[in-house]
């Protein structure tokens, strides 16, 4: 066990000392997270809009002129029927439409609660999603203004309603997907690397001839890379809560446990790496273009999977992350349990016990 | 006074395919003696000794280091052996403290232990003022020498190195050597492969290999008196063309 603490201590010398491997280790996730989620936020200008006003009163045409006089909006057309909605949407005209309840102005007095129905186009989520928002900060600032100086709070309830998309399925698609690329870099080729490292310098035969096992000095040299990768999970999370809002509805300890799970995929794969490159240029080539494109083209996380060509879909299914980010997508955003995910952690678990064992065997040959 | 063996090979082959690039390899090594392995890039001295150092299984024969079998019980030799091998193999990005604590570490070594030898080694090797700086930041010869002291570190029988001078230059070689020496007055087995015929002659026995068979093993004077030649350079110049 001393001798296993020592070995450690060195992995994390040689981490520490590199830059290069500080800046991937830590620079790229806070880098990356921030760039996509920044790039989601993006602002809307001049969007088309229509409108549907069952109940033309005075409180309708004020909210519907703050909107057409804010520079995010263009009131195009009003429309008088629901269908007349789905041809606008079809034809591609607007993005948007909003559906003022009967009685609007009545309600809002009356029962101080009036109803509005907000539907934006989905096939572009990011844009329905921030649509979404500007127009419900206008309601609020309208009835701040209206409130104003009175005691009865008055309210106007937005209800959404994303068509074409209802699951909003790429929003927040980011998180899992910065996550999954992170611990898949972190993992697999970093570790890939710093043990094609020790081949290429010689010192692999030094720790080979000493009295450690073959098995002590791979689970020695991964170690700290499961650690590391573990921080860098919890990072990646508490930015995303923190700085992009993004609610987490499952469990915190099933979502931890699934990350170390796939964390030690991406190893057992790091490994295998490792027993098939010489080089650390090898080993990084290899997890760049074998995992990094798949991942980021394949595994579901830009490019939806069921859009793909059925080849393309049977080849994502062989990609650890495809399941990782079906797992952490269902636990952050829908909040399901391991009753909703066993099938995926199975296939995961399937696929480490796999790549352990074929790194293995081919590390038995190589001692041949 | 006769000497126990603490290497023994017998008929000791490794065999790529159809091609042996080690064939039927048979000696034996005595305790506290320096033994040679020479031969030219390619003739199979860093295959027979990576069978002996128990990291490549032989194809056939038998042999012993250290009284265990190379098949069966090389964890029992890895404890007893130190090694050093072609490429330098400390880690550059770690100070001299460090890199000896780490080694000290791999082997097992008591804390107590590793301090003590940390700072006899230090003086030793007049490392007093650098001994926290990267090792990356030494001159290849205080490398070498260093990388020695380390493999000796955990006072191991037999120390096997593998063309430990190259690309040295011939003062660090001269001091390299006098450690050998030092080392083996103290009764460690080594046990050497060089490419330089020079340093052939500092060894008590010297083997040749050439194209994976031992041609000759004997002291490098009775080897020099049986070819009839002046050094050891031209005993393996005689025996290579013999073989062509």
């Amino acid at each position: 066990m001393k001798r296993f603490i020592g070995f450690i201590k060195k992995e994390f010398y040689h981490i520490f000392r590199d830059k290069r491997s500080l800046f991937i280790l830590f620079g790229m996730p806070i880098a990356q997270i921030l760039l996509f989620g920044f790039a989601i936020t993006n602002e809307i200008n001049n969007v088309q809009i229509t409108i549907l006003d069952h109940s033309k009163d005075a409180t309708t045409e004020e909210i519907i002129n703050k909107i057409s006089a804010s520079k995010y909006f263009t009131t195009n057309q009003m429309i008088a029927r629901e269908a007349d909605i789905e041809t606008a949407f079809k034809k591609g005209k607007i993005k948007a439409a909003l559906n003022f309840e009967k009685d609007f102005s009545r309600n809002l007095i009356r029962e101080q609660k009036a109803t509005i129905q907000i539907i934006t186009d989905a096939t572009d989520p990011n844009t329905a999603n921030s649509i979404t928002n500007y127009i419900n900060a206008i309601l609020q600032n309208y009835l701040q203004d209206k409130n104003k100086g009175i005691q009865i709070d008055y309210q106007i309830v937005p209800q959404t309603r994303m068509v074409y998309n209802p699951e909003l399925k790429s929003v927040f698609m980011f998180v899992p997907g910065v996550m999954t690329i992170i611990l898949m870099l972190v993992s697999a080729m970093m570790t890939s690397i710093s043990i094609t490292r020790e081949k290429e310098l010689g010192t692999m035969e030094i720790l080979l001839v000493s009295p450690l096992k073959p098995f002590q000095v791979i689970i020695g040299k991964v170690v700290p890379y499961i650690f590391l990768s573990v921080i860098n999970a919890a990072v990646i999370v508490l930015l995303s809560i923190f700085i992009f809002k993004m609610p987490v509805q499952g469990s915190l300890f099933l979502l931890g446990a699934e990350s170390v799970l796939f964390i030690i995929t991406s190893l057992a794969l790091g490994i295998l790496i490792s027993t098939i490159a010489e080089t650390q240029q090898a080993a990084m080539m290899i997890s760049l273009m074998g995992l990094m494109l798949p991942v980021i083209l394949l595994s579901g996380f830009i490019f939806p999977i069921s859009s793909m060509p059925a080849p393309l879909q049977i080849i994502s299914s062989i990609i650890p992350a495809k399941w990782f980010i079906i797992i952490i997508k269902g636990i952050m955003l829908k909040g399901v349990g391991m009753a909703f995910i066993w099938k995926e952690t199975l296939i995961l678990i399937g696929m480490t016990v796999l790549f352990i064992g074929l790194s293995v065997k081919k590390y038995k040959i190589r001692l041949e | 006074m006769k000497k126990e063996n603490v290497i023994v090979a017998e008929a000791l082959t490794k065999a790529f395919g159809d091609f042996k690039a080690v064939n039927a390899i048979s000696f034996e090594v005595k305790k506290g003696e320096i033994f040679g392995f020479l031969g030219a890039n390619g003739a199979g001295k860093t295959t027979a000794m990576k069978m002996l150092i128990g990291i490549s299984k032989p194809s056939s024969g038998n042999a012993k280091v250290a009284g265990f079998d190379v098949y069966n019980q090389t964890e029992s030799i890895k404890k007893n052996i130190g090694y050093m091998s072609q490429k330098f193999t400390l880690y550059d990005d770690l100070t001299v403290k460090e890199n000896i604590t780490f080694f000290g570490g791999i082997y097992g070594l008591s804390r107590a232990k590793i301090r003590e030898k940390r700072a006899q080694l230090v003086s030793e090797l007049g490392l007093e003022g650098i001994s926290n700086k990267l090792v990356g930041s030494l001159p290849l010869g205080w490398k070498q020498k260093l990388s020695f002291s380390v493999s000796l570190l955990h006072e191991p029988k037999i120390v096997f190195l593998d063309e430990p001078t190259g690309g040295v230059d011939p003062i660090t070689r001269r001091q390299f050597w006098e450690m050998i020496y030092k080392a083996a007055d103290q009764g460690t087995t080594i046990f050497v492969t060089t490419h330089y015929m020079d340093e052939a002659e500092y060894c008590e026995r010297v083997s040749i290999v050439v194209e994976g068979r031992i041609e000759a093993l004997d002291t490098p004077k009775k080897l020099k008196e049986q070819f009839k030649v002046d050094s050891m350079n031209d005993v393996f110049l005689k025996l290579a063309r013999n073989i062509e």
